[in-house]
């Protein structure tokens, strides 16, 4: 059962190979993205925290800023 | 009418979203892999070579539409000079390269069995390449160009210009003599795939449509923060 499945009648490098492929290009394309993310989250971050009092309760007043700083790692 | 669509008030559910999509793409992966390389059955002609097909076919599917999609939505950005537009565009342009780009590589694996190449100046498979080629200078140009007004006039242009390649893609085993097969599944007539590879082909399908909403929303959220980075440069 299991020679079959990685067998594949004398088709497995080629099936495996196209299976791989995607998987690797999918991850790789999601930890990109993520780390992405995380820099631009990073940024914004360190940026809120360098405002003064009055600047960065003026920022607040902006909904998304709020959700930027609540939602730290949510991916 | 695209009020309620602004980043400052979909953010909410944007950050929110990815967990759930994540979840739901890996059981549905997983499934639709179980269903791909253990249950369904070999092909008569290919036997079990045709189980690429689980890979190839839905990220092709996926890549046609995401540059659809591009093409739409630039139309719409210079219709209603709506900049929300463009950056729904550029977070949907990596997942729909990186689909386009598994469909040719999972395309030729499947050809050397088949075909006995590897690679083949054939008509639907030079046109797919040609549509890499176009994500290629989409993704290139928003990377090069740092004016914004004329990035998104770059980016729709060649959105605009690609998309006359989607049909050519989609008739070419028509119209041309092909190594490549006619479509197998049609909406209006009647497919020729049997139910038992139909089903994987769906679940497949569906997988992938939400790896590419999942990093959509990744690549959105990450355009919306770099916006209000720059907000709060300007404060």
């Amino acid at each position: 059962m299991i020679n079959e499945i990685i067998l594949m009648n004398g088709y497995g490098v080629y099936v495996w190979s196209a299976f791989f492929f995607t998987l690797i290009s999918f991850a790789t394309l999601y930890f990109v993205t993520k780390l992405q993310f995380l820099k631009e989250q990073k940024r914004f971050v360190s940026k809120f925290g360098s405002l003064n009092v009055e600047k960065a309760s003026a920022a607040r007043l902006q909904n998304i800023n709020k959700e930027i700083l609540s939602n730290t790692s949510t991916i | 009418m695209f009020k309620s669509f602004e980043p400052n008030k979909i953010f909410a559910i944007t950050s929110r979203a990815p967990k759930y999509v994540l979840f739901l793409f890996i059981i549905i992966l997983t499934i639709g892999l179980t269903e791909a390389l253990i249950l369904s059955p070999g092909d008569y002609k290919q036997s079990d070579a045709v189980r690429i097909m689980y890979v190839h076919v839905p990220a092709a599917w996926i890549s046609l539409g995401i540059f659809s999609s591009l093409a739409l939505l630039s139309v719409g950005s210079f219709i209603f000079k709506n900049k929300n537009f463009a950056l729904v565009s550029k977070s949907l342009a990596p997942s729909g390269f990186v689909f386009n780009i598994v469909a040719l590589v999972t395309g030729s694996i499947w050809g050397k069995p088949t075909w006995g190449t590897w690679w083949a100046w054939d008509a639907r498979i030079t046109s797919m390449l040609i549509l890499a080629l176009f994500y290629g200078m989409y993704l290139l140009a928003w990377k090069i160009y740092e004016d914004k007004e004329n990035v998104m006039k770059i980016t729709s242009m060649i959105a605009i210009l690609g998309v006359i390649n989607v049909p050519i893609i989609k008739f070419s085993v028509d119209w041309w003599n092909t190594l490549h097969q006619p479509a197998s599944i049609n909406i209006l007539s009647d497919t020729s795939i049997h139910s038992s590879m139909l089903i994987p082909l769906g679940i497949m399908t569906v997988a992938f449509a939400l790896f590419s909403l999942l990093i959509f929303l990744m690549k959105y959220n990450t355009e919306l923060i770099k916006v209000k980075n720059k907000g709060l440069d300007r404060l």
